[in-house]
């Protein structure tokens, strides 16, 4: 058997792994590992400004491909920098595995020079975490944490490594586990039979069903058998923040998102509804409103592959743990069994009535049939995600930040394919929208990879924007300029009489068009809605550019529908700034 | 309801933490907490118990569960159970409230286990009512220190938490 130092043994598990980037910032804790990844490792590692960016790129990267992601960080500063993007990805269940490095063993406890309690710190927004006590025990820990992070409802797991169990002088015998059992780790392989021909049953008994597809659908790679069910029964589908592109978004079955800033028709459908199947979905805060006026006709048949999230929130009448894809396979067997024996499942009349009622709510203040926001002098930000929605012919992987953006992102770009709409959900980190795109498009280099930010957002890892020149990451950033902080704004307009607590910059923003070009890439700014959709076409004509669409627009703009809270059910909405239900 | 809550988790460093950390993280109040190894070294056996509704503890159960540091759950209060409960307590015993001392120590079927010229240190085992209402016949004697175990629980009959399955 092969002897490789600590060090070593990381660099060669990481090839064992399949890795195939690394993602990352070095420091003295994790030196003997830099040394052993520079003399012999095929990883690439891609060098990040901040730590916090290594951790979003590689979860930018985990969202667009389904693999797990890979930070590499140092102790203390390195480690709490990473914090956020670990707490991002655990919010959203998206799996990563961060190395981080560790004072050496016989230092640990004394402060250090750069020690930090990265376990300690780490502990609640991680799925698991390993301190590594011995180098023979890194192969195996290693394993897995990739196995723990990408099975189950996935999640970041952090592998704390001292210092001194890395050292190039120390050599042991590595071998690379092929599989690993732990006896206190067993995600449901497959979903209980008797409750799914339960949920089959009453799924076909409804006369207002409406499918209800969060962001597990996606981490389940069950999108395929989602839209068959929809199809077959022809029942609405709609489709959390996190959920989005799990059901073509542009299909007419699709009712757009739901929640806070859903679309009318799928908050009144849900509303309405006398069967909710919710898939990989965990009945959110920003989705229910007031839970105890909850979709208050509803049954509720819920599939997931976490057993927690299960009546969690909202009781579940019918919960089905396992993976919703397996799930969800068979229920359309037994779907099909039982229409078989009774062909006149489900009632056609009761779901003519129904799409007949949906139809009318969509005619009424529909997204896209309404006219959902007014025009003025001034470009409007939706009119922005429009254009990009037409220079990428809807077919980008998008990421954005966290604010006005990111909702009229989700509004206005109707996702036809899983894993195209990258955004933070959970935890709503800004500054998680470019460093992800790096990610995405490392993973996807012949794709059109745009960030939706704002100026406020973009702000907090503009670092990157270096990072992205190191490794000529032809990303197109959109700003969403309108000089305040949107959607602080927009709270303090609608509950707090329009006072602006510190979410203005007076006078302080950079001229962004030079600041790119700085960097080395392109910028441009765009201030009549006559210029948008060329300069639109030009920055994603060039191919090999990051391109830096500084778009002005109207400060004024509020993002609609929004649910009325407190007290308020799911139907209860305001359409604009003076129109509610 | 208050429920006994008793686990076998990996006797590794951290996993305690990360059994209390999700109850401050979630909001659950622990209210004893009794944690030792077991005839298995690599295994602990963490008792606990906590008060909530029944939903709210299938909750704490199932987040437990997920721990990735936590084999084997059992909520105690679901079957017939013994639990168990120790408590030391010293007390200011002089004059005519050495003897009365003595015989509440014998009813409560306790033990005095340290003798000094004014000092019992008395030992009691049971439920943790038992416990308390020791402590409340003693209101009139001077209460030095009060140290106590927590509740250690197990389920009566057959029924076993183990790694192996034996029915």
């Amino acid at each position: 058997m092969e002897l490789l130092s600590g060090g070593e043994m990381i660099a060669r598990a990481l090839e064992d792994e399949g890795v195939e980037y690394i993602f990352g910032y070095p420091g003295g804790a994790v030196l003997h590992i830099y040394d052993a990844l520079f003399k012999d490792c095929k990883v690439p590692h891609i060098l990040v400004r901040h730590e916090q960016a290594a951790t979003h790129a590689a979860d930018g990267y985990a969202r667009a491909t389904g693999k797990t992601g890979v930070v590499l960080v140092t102790s203390g500063p390195g480690a709490t920098n990473a914090i956020t993007g670990i707490a991002t990805a655990y919010m959203d269940s998206i799996p990563m595995v961060v190395l981080s490095g560790q004072v050496q063993s016989h230092l640990i406890g004394e402060d250090a020079f750069q020690e930090t309690d990265m376990i300690g710190i780490s502990r609640p927004i991680v799925k698991h975490s390993f301190m590594v006590k011995r180098t023979e025990d890194l192969p195996i820990m290693i394993k897995k944490a990739f196995l723990i992070a990408s099975s189950g409802r996935p999640g970041p797991v952090v592998i704390d490594i001292p210092k001194d169990l890395t050292r190039p002088d120390a050599k042991y015998e590595y071998h690379y586990p092929e599989t690993v059992k732990m006896r206190s780790y067993a995600p449901a392989q497959r979903g209980h039979t008797g409750q799914i021909k339960k949920a089959a049953k009453l799924l076909l008994a409804a006369k207002r069903p409406i499918i209800y597809a969060g962001g597990g659908v996606l981490l389940g790679d069950a999108s395929e058998q989602l839209t068959q069910l929809a199809r077959e029964l022809n029942y609405p589908v709609t489709k959390t923040l996190m959920g989005l592109g799990a059901y073509p978004g542009s299909d007419r079955q699709c009712l757009g998102m739901l929640g806070m800033h859903g679309f009318y028709e799928a908050n009144m459908a849900m509303h309405n509804s006398d069967c909710i199947l919710a898939v990989g979905a965990r009945f959110d805060d920003r989705v229910t409103n007031t839970v105890g006026k909850f979709c208050p006709g509803a049954k509720v048949i819920h599939i997931d592959i976490d057993p927690a999230s299960i009546s969690k929130i909202v009781m579940a009448d019918i919960p089905i743990v396992g993976p919703v894809q397996s799930v969800l396979t068979e229920m359309l067997a037994q779907v099909a069994l039982l229409r078989e024996k009774d062909s006149s499942l489900p009632d056609k009349t009761a779901l003519s009535l129904w799409w007949e009622q949906i139809e009318e709510w969509r005619a009424a203040h529909g997204l896209f049939t309404g006219r959902r926001f007014s025009e003025s002098d001034m470009i409007m930000p939706q009119q922005v995600i429009q254009s990009l929605y037409r220079a990428t012919k809807g077919d980008a992987y998008i990421t954005s930040d966290v604010g006005q953006h990111q909702m009229f992102a989700a509004q206005y770009y109707p996702f036809d394919k899983p894993r195209r709409w990258i955004n933070s959900g959970g935890l709503g980190t800004m500054g998680f929208g470019l460093p992800a795109a790096m990610g995405v498009k490392l993973a996807f280099p012949d794709m059109d990879v745009a960030c939706v930010t704002g100026e406020g957002s973009i702000q907090m890892n503009i670092q990157e924007l270096s990072t992205c020149t190191q490794y000529d990451s032809a990303i197109k950033i959109i700003n969403l300029r309108n000089n305040n902080l949107g959607m602080v704004t927009q709270w303090q307009d609608m509950q707090y009489e329009g006072r602006y607590a510190m979410s203005t910059y007076e006078d302080s923003l950079p001229d962004f068009v030079k600041l790119v070009e700085a960097y080395g890439h392109v910028g441009i700014q765009v201030t009549n809605l006559a210029d948008l959709d060329g300069a639109m076409d030009e920055a994603f004509s060039m191919k090999d550019k990051l391109v830096f669409l500084d778009v002005i627009i109207d400060p004024t703009e509020h993002v609609y529908p929004m649910h009325i809270a407190p007290n308020g059910a799911m139907k209860d909405m305001w359409l604009s700034k003076n129109e509610r239900t | 309801m208050r429920r006994i809550i008793s686990m076998l988790m990996e006797n590794e460093p951290g996993a305690l933490s990360r059994v209390i950390g999700l109850f401050s993280q979630r909001g659950y109040n622990i209210e004893t907490l009794n944690v030792a190894p077991t005839n298995d070294p690599t295994l602990s056996r963490l008792t606990l118990t906590t008060v909530g509704s029944d939903l709210r503890i299938e909750q704490l159960t199932k987040q437990l569960n997920k721990l990735v540091d936590v084999v084997k759950l059992a909520d105690l209060t679901e079957g017939a159970h013994i639990e168990r409960d120790m408590m030391l307590i010293k007390v200011r015993a002089s004059g005519a409230a050495r003897h009365e001392i003595k015989r509440t120590t014998d009813i409560f079927r306790g033990q005095i286990v340290d003798v000094g010229p004014d000092i019992y240190t008395i030992q009691i085992i049971g439920t943790s009512e038992k416990l308390d209402a020791f402590v409340a016949a003693m209101s009139d004697a001077d209460i030095l220190e009060v140290v106590r175990s927590g509740v250690a629980g197990i389920s009566r009959g057959e029924k076993v938490l183990s790694l192996e399955k034996r029915f």
